[in-house]
Order: structure tokens, then C-alpha cells, then sequence
């Protein structure tokens, strides 16, 4: 027994490991494929339910599906660029503060913000900007066209829960850049942009990228917010899910659902094919 | 990322119980001696409804699904039931669709807590025959033929028509729009700007859905042919009075959706709960697009209380739940039926906005090609 447990050595600690992401992850995605693969309606009489089928993956790939598709990766490149640049100000900001609870405080209230969206986050802004008074007309004073329902007001909701999210990823690695290393570099003669260039940014680089991809994933993801908001005149991959799966409108199409889920895993797979090596490498610059 | 791991743990949790259950049929046996209430087809044929009744209490409990309790007067109507013969009703997910109503009946198969009873719009009650159970209430004969499957699979409820609900002080000087027409009207569209809303997404709610049938019917459209709705449904945004915030109690309390083109039983209860807070709300359902669509009832095959299922039928069926849809503000199915019989309750009756003129319903295939149509064409249309 204890020299098959040897000569497991470290796979076999992560043996369990493996075995709950195979049941966790790996079986809701065959399953998505399964049914995605699947026919449920059909359209003429050569085919029989539960055959197997590429329909559902090329209507998943066509028309207001495909633009579903582009629409929600639009709204997440544009919100989480613009959500990473503010958090990482703002983060930089709170790092350089000296107050110690003034910090632990921002921390917790980021946590929360995070995971502050859905249907409450629309209605807070609904009740806020909605279609009449003094900030809509602030806010089209400056920017004629903005509506809430539209592209650009789900591209402004968005970033309230997103910013949160980028302090919480990159105040750690911003509170890992030590004060010496500046001190040592204007020793040597370095100015303060030689100093970001050569040594804060590519520090910070990786760990900044990294919250921008979770950023991404977070705002690809969101739903029901956008769904509050726009009636679906914005369409995204995760409302159209969710109008086929569980609407009171389109029946029977569940194994188009899976299909279009299963484009969405294929999103998440690059993404985090992106994610994971360069959070290695952030790892390995700050703790040497 | 969160939501689609939820999605993805859900996915296999289903595919699970779906494989695990898929061997037990529903053996759940009646509570009285020799009747088999699950294939029963009327309370007659089971031996009639003391019979009905006696099995129905012996079971003790109903299991009911996505039924808010201010819905369609949902919450008293479950109560007077629990009330009249001391079976337990348990109410699934309040707030569930009737994509979530047929997912429970097809995935809790033989399961206690499965679903006996649902109540489902008629575009997931058409093609799931399959997964219901025949039965015809004893005013069958009340319910018109349109509104039911020939053969008891499943029928109407309760229903109403698509109606314009506006508050009047929000919409000054331009009077409250009573037609499609009026709200394309250019001498009000300053008036209307940003006001004009439905209850959220047509590819996903079926109010809105409803809403822009009932457009296409007053712009030239018909029960083949729901594209002049959503070009209708584009004007309004090109004009801008099209706000695409989906309307609830909350935003028009707030003021963001002043003009909303609802199911006139959730208009009028809107109304009625916005009375209180000092906002006056009219309800008029529209002359030019005259749209009504009616829920429909149906017993689940793996009903685990069967006798209680067709119990609870009986009782939305009798003039006391029928009576109670209406104080809800929703029509009842057999409407014309008790209004000739004198049955209908006088001071329900007039809650209901008047209507004139007639409707007729679509059928199957019409449903599938409007709904092929507002899927493909919405966000196009309005983007």
C-alpha cells in the first residue's frame, strides 16, 4: 500500500483533485456537447429526434446568433478595457495611501461591488438615470445619444461591478512592487518613466493582463443585467441562452441552447489559456 | 465565468437525474381502492367527484409550479383550495417560465416532489401533448373550442387581452394613447419620448412577445404575418418613445416606463397596487390591435398526486376558481359561458377594461413561424 502510494508520489495527492474537476467540469461540458450534437426537432421526416446532428452548432454560428456572439465579445473587450484602466489607478492609488484600515476598507467594499450586478444593479440605475430628470440630462449634455437601454448604457452599468473587480486582482501585485526598487533606480540615475518602463511595468504587466481577462470572462458571463436593461434589443449569447432554456416564448429548441453554451465554453477556454500562463508569471517575479 | 460553471454543474445534475430517474415510471398508486386516477379522463369516469374528492384527500398534498401568489390571484386561489378539502399545496419555484414548468416535468419524473398540475403559455402547451395527461373537467363544454386540445391534454385558464396601460400626469398635455396608431401619432411623439416600454424581452417573455402581435395585428400584420410589429416596435425606437427597460410595478413607480404595453391583468394590477402610492394608471385595451392569448392548464403524466391534480382542475374550473382568476384581473376561459349562465361574480366583472370586437387564436404552426420571426428580427430590428 505505501509503496503504491510512493510511487503515485504527487500525482497521487492530486488524484482527487482531478477527479472532482472530471465530475464538476468535465461532464456538465460533455453533456452540453452531447445535447448540443443532438437533434430535437425535426425538420423533415428523414431525421428522428436524438439523432446525431451539426445543425444546432451551425445555426449557433449564423445569423442573430452569431451577432448574439459578437455583440456579447464587444461588450466585454470594451468594458473590461476600460474597466481595467480605471481599476488599476485606482488601485495603484490605494496602494501608495499610507491608512491601513482605509485600505482593508476599499478591500471589503470591492468584494462586495464585485458581486453587486443582476436585475438590483439595473433597477439602482433605472431609478437613477432612467429615462428623465437631472443626470440623463447632465449625461446627454455631454453625450446627446446615451440611453440606458442601449450598447453604450450597458456598456457604462457594466464597469460599476467590473472596476471593483480589477482593484481586488491587482492591489496584491501593486502592494508586492517594493519601495526600493524605485529608490535603487533613481540611485542609478533612472527617471520616473524609466522606472515604470523597465521595471514597474513589466512587473505589473502580467498580474494587470490578468485582471483584464477576468474582467472579460466577468462581463461575458453577466446576464441579467443587460436583460433588465435592453429587452433584448442588445443581443448577447447569455440572454439568448437563457431565452431559450428557460422563456415562456421559444419551446423545444433546448439542444440549440447547449450549442450556443458550448460556444460560450470555447470563449472561456481561450480565455483562460490566456489567463493561466501569465499568472505563472506574474507569481515568479514577486516572489523572487 | 461563475454563471456558466452554475449552468454547466446544473447541465450535469440534470443529466444525472434524468438518467436516473429514467428507468422508474410513475408507480405512485391512488389512494382509493381500485381506481388508477392517473389515467382517468373525467371526474365521472373515476366514479364521480365524491370519489374525486375522497382519493384527492387521501393523497394530502398537490404539487404546483412557478404560480406567483399575485398572479392571476394565484396566492388566494391556493389558499381557498388548502382551505375547501385540507390538501397541501406546494408551490414550486413562484417565479419560475413555462420553459422551467416543462424542464421540471421531464427531469423530476418519479420523483415526490415532481410537478402534478402546470399552468404554461400555449406555445410550451402545444408541443409537449406527450408529457400531459388527458382530462376533461366537468364544464368542459363551458371552455370554447380553441382554447382546449380535442382530446383533454391540455386547456385554457384564464387569459386577457394585450392592453395600453398609461398614467395619465406622466404623459401631459398628450392624452393617454388608446391605440396603436394614437402612439405613432407625430403630434404627441415629443410627449411619449422614452415612455413606451413592454414587459421585457419578446423572444423570452411571452407578455412582450404578445405585445408585438398585437402591433402587427393595428399595423397591417396578422396571425401569419407578425414582421409589421417589430418594424412597428422600430418606428416607435426610431422616434425615440421606445424605452427597452422591460416594465414591472417598480419601474413605473419610478417613472421610467410611463406607457406600458402589458397583459391587461398585470396593467390593471399594477394599477390597482399604484393607486395607493398616489399614482393613477388607466387601462385600455387597444381597438386597433386587438390580441389575447390565455394560459392553459395541464396535468403532468408523472403526476405523483394524480387524484389531487384533477381535484385542483375541478376547482379552477368551478365558478369559484373561475371567479377568482377575475379577481386577479385575468379573464377566465369559460367567461362567456357563466356570463350567459348568470355565475359570474358582479363586482370581479367590473375590474375588466371593456373590449369590442373579436379575437381569434393561432395555431401551431403560425405560433412557431411568429416566434421564428421575433427571434431572428428583434435585435435587428431595434439594435
Amino acid at each position: 500500500m505505501i509503496s503504491l502510494v510512493k510511487k503515485l508520489g504527487a500525482w497521487g495527492a492530486v488524484l482527487p483533485l482531478l477527479g472532482y474537476c472530471a465530475i464538476a467540469l468535465g461532464l456538465p461540458i460533455w453533456a452540453i456537447l452531447w445535447d448540443g450534437l443532438h437533434l430535437t426537432n425535426p425538420q423533415n421526416t428523414s431525421e428522428t429526434t436524438g439523432s446525431l446532428t451539426l445543425a444546432n452548432l451551425t445555426t449557433s454560428w449564423h445569423g442573430i446568433y452569431l451577432k448574439g456572439l459578437e455583440t456579447s465579445l464587444r461588450l466585454s473587450l470594451f468594458t473590461a478595457i476600460i474597466s481595467a484602466l480605471v481599476g488599476l489607478f485606482a488601485a495603484y492609488a490605494i496602494a501608495q495611501s499610507k491608512g491601513r484600515y482605509f485600505k482593508q476598507a476599499v478591500l471589503t467594499a470591492s468584494g462586495v461591488l464585485a458581486n453587486f450586478g443582476g436585475i438590483p444593479l439595473a433597477f439602482c440605475f433605472i431609478a437613477t438615470i432612467g429615462t428623465g430628470g437631472v443626470f440623463l440630462s447632465w449625461i446627454q449634455s455631454v453625450w446627446p445619444s446615451f440611453a440606458l437601454d442601449t450598447f453604450s448604457g450597458v456598456a457604462v452599468v457594466y464597469p460599476y461591478f467590473l472596476i471593483p473587480l480589477m482593484v481586488l486582482t491587482t492591489l496584491p501585485a501593486l502592494d508586492g512592487l517594493r519601495e526600493q526598487w524605485k529608490e535603487a533606480s533613481a540611485n542609478l540615475g533612472g527617471t520616473s518613466w524609466q522606472y515604470w518602463r523597465h521595471i514597474g511595468g513589466p512587473l505589473l504587466f502580467p498580474a494587470a493582463l490578468g485582471g483584464f481577462v477576468l474582467c472579460f470572462g466577468s462581463s461575458f458571463a453577466a446576464y441579467a443585467t443587460a436583460k433588465a436593461l435592453t429587452d433584448g434589443t442588445v443581443p448577447l449569447v447569455t440572454t439568448q441562452i437563457a431565452s431559450i432554456l428557460s422563456g415562456n416564448v421559444i419551446a423545444g429548441e433546448n439542444d440549440l441552447g447547449m450549442a450556443l453554451a458550448f460556444n460560450t465554453v470555447i470563449v472561456c477556454g481561450v480565455m483562460m489559456a490566456v489567463y493561466l500562463p501569465l499568472r505563472k508569471r506574474s507569481a515568479k517575479w514577486l516572489e523572487s | 465565468m461563475h454563471r456558466i460553471t452554475k449552468l454547466a454543474c446544473a447541465a450535469a445534475a440534470v443529466t444525472l437525474a434524468a438518467s436516473a430517474c429514467s428507468s422508474n415510471s410513475s408507480t405512485t398508486s391512488s389512494g382509493s381502492g381500485s381506481t388508477n386516477w392517473a389515467t382517468v379522463t373525467s371526474a365521472s369516469a373515476g366514479g364521480g367527484m365524491t370519489a374525486l374528492i375522497a382519493a384527492a384527500k387521501a393523497e394530502g398534498s398537490l404539487n404546483v409550479i412557478a404560480l406567483p401568489p399575485t398572479w392571476a390571484n394565484y396566492g388566494t386561489l391556493m389558499a381557498e383550495f388548502k382551505a375547501k378539502y385540507g390538501i397541501t399545496v406546494n408551490d414550486a419555484n413562484p417565479n419560475g417560465s413555462s420553459g422551467d414548468e416543462i424542464n421540471a416535468i421531464e427531469h423530476d419524473k418519479g420523483l415526490a416532489t415532481a410537478p402534478d398540475v402546470v399552468d404554461v403559455g400555449n406555445s410550451h402547451a402545444l408541443p409537449n401533448t406527450n408529457l400531459f395527461s388527458d382530462y376533461e373537467v366537468s364544464t368542459w363544454a363551458n371552455i370554447p373550442a380553441g382554447l382546449k386540445d380535442a382530446n383533454g391534454s391540455w386547456y385554457g385558464d384564464y387569459g386577457g387581452y394585450i392592453s395600453i396601460g398609461c398614467v395619465a400626469a406622466k404623459v401631459a398635455p398628450a392624452p393617454c394613447p388608446t391605440t396603436f396608431a394614437e402612439l405613432l401619432d407625430s403630434s404627441y411623439t415629443a410627449d411619449y419620448k422614452g415612455k413606451v416600454s413592454l414587459d421585457g424581452d419578446p423572444t423570452s417573455a411571452n407578455a412582450a412577445f404578445s405585445g408585438v402581435w398585437a402591433a402587427a395585428l393595428a399595423s397591417g400584420g396578422s396571425l401569419s404575418n407578425i414582421q409589421p410589429g417589430i418594424s412597428y416596435f422600430g418606428k416607435l425606437k426610431s422616434n425615440g418613445e421606445f424605452n427597452a427597460t422591460g416594465d414591472t410595478e417598480s419601474t413605473i413607480e419610478a417613472g421610467s416606463t410611463d406607457i406600458t404595453i402589458d397583459w391587461e391583468y398585470l396593467n390593471s394590477q399594477y394599477a390597482s397596487d399604484l393607486k395607493s402610492k398616489g399614482i393613477t394608471m388607466s387601462v385600455a385595451i387597444p381597438t386597433d390591435g386587438l390580441y389575447s392569448a390565455y394560459y392553459d392548464q395541464a396535468i403532468s403524466k408523472y403526476a405523483p398526486h394524480p387524484a389531487a391534480a384533477r381535484l385542483w382542475e375541478e376547482f379552477l374550473y368551478s365558478a369559484e376558481g373561475q371567479n377568482g382568476f377575475m379577481g386577479g384581473y385575468a379573464r377566465p376561459v369559460e367567461f362567456a359561458a357563466m356570463q350567459s349562465a348568470g355565475t359570474l361574480d358582479a363586482t370581479d366583472e367590473k375590474l375588466l377594461p371593456t373590449v369590442s370586437g373579436s379575437v381569434s387564436y393561432p395555431t401551431e404552426s403560425e405560433l412557431t413561424t411568429a416566434q421564428n420571426a421575433v427571434t431572428s428580427g428583434w435585435a435587428t430590428a431595434l439594435g
